[in-house]
């Protein structure tokens, strides 16, 4: 469940020697039915209430076509930064975990009116995010959240068997680490703040940032080394 | 010592709510406390909305799954507006973290 690619699962290479190709396109992926299916109430109110505002000079189409600009140029690189930070300077750590919103701006973050709660992983907890209402996220901070968040399965199954749904990421975490998660029911968005892997002491904030991607701050990952640096670290 | 609270076992229907099912009912703890935010179940409906506490509350997973639960001392966090909440007398047992 973890795989984003939802529309590539019978993509090339993957060993389907006798498959038969009958109704695949040339490059061997399914046909795909056009949406022809009428619009939904909510997608029709979407495009009335848009029309109105432009309509009526409230907005014009160009602002929302750079507003949605804006929001698609949003990405964790933002995210991967802040906790880069925290990880190298231990005053902007603890502003990060008493005030997450205001300890972003500090960085330049861009994030509108973002309530931001951060939760440290140690030794002992490993924290993990979830909407299970909808989708709440920190696009400001992450950009769009992945398909996998907005799905039943995730939002359902990850506060009931968290471990086994870590474990489906590929993370198997060890018997006496506490698992908390973080149900965003209401106005607060969250950043899981990953602890910095070994063997990266005196790495620059750059190198650090590298290491942090979209899945270890929602915590269904954690950083690691690559595998270069891991041999180097060990040895 | 942790205050001790119960998610209010309301079954309003047709209302934009965000208490979550299957907190209703459970006792957590409180985690802190954020401030006050505008109600959503009114301005879901674009009503003047009261400023209403909202509190992030720790559960165990032993306190919501019981006996079905994957590890009974893991925890979950969620936020629930005060008026979702009522006090729990530390005589009562029940189960926190």
């Amino acid at each position: 469940m973890p795989h984003d690619h939802h529309d590539h699962d019978h993509g090339h290479g993957h060993g389907h020697a006798h498959h038969s190709h009958e109704g695949m396109s040339p490059s061997g992926h399914p046909y795909r039915a056009d949406q022809d299916a009428p619009l939904t109430d909510a997608q029709a109110l979407e495009i009335a209430v848009r029309e109105l505002l432009v309509e009526k000079g409230i907005v014009t189409e160009a602002q929302i076509a750079e507003a949605i600009a804006r929001m698609d140029a949003r990405s964790p690189a933002m995210g991967a930064k802040v906790v880069a930070r925290a990880w190298t300077d231990p005053a902007y750590k603890a502003r990060l975990l008493a005030d997450g919103s205001a300890a972003a701006r500090e960085l330049g973050a861009d994030i509108d009116a973002l309530k931001l709660v951060v939760v440290e992983n140690d030794a002992a907890t490993h924290n993990v995010i979830v909407c299970t209402l909808c989708s709440c996220y920190p696009r400001t901070l992450l950009g769009l959240p992945p398909d996998w968040y907005k799905q039943r399965a995730y939002r359902s199954r990850v506060v009931i068997e968290p471990r086994r749904v870590l474990s489906e990421f590929g993370l198997d975490l060890p018997d006496e680490v506490a698992v908390r998660v973080h149900d965003s029911t209401a106005d607060m968005r969250y950043l899981v703040l990953p602890a910095r892997p070994q063997g990266t002491e005196g790495w620059s904030e750059e190198r650090l940032a590298a290491l942090v991607d979209r899945d270890s701050m929602i915590g269904v990952a954690v950083p690691r080394l690559p595998a270069g640096d891991e041999a180097a670290a060990a040895g | 010592m942790a205050e001790r609270v119960r998610v209010k076992d309301w079954r309003p229907r047709g209302f934009h709510l965000r208490t979550p099912w299957y907190l209703r009912g459970k006792t957590g703890v409180i985690e802190r406390r954020l401030g006050e935010f505008g109600n959503p179940e009114q301005l879901a409906y674009g009503l003047p909305a009261e400023k209403k506490p909202l509190l992030r509350v720790r559960f165990t997973m032993r306190e919501i799954w019981g006996d079905a639960a994957e590890r009974p001392d893991d925890t979950l966090d969620a936020e629930i507006y005060a008026h979702w909440l009522e006090p729990v007398a530390d005589a009562e047992t029940t189960d926190a973290p």
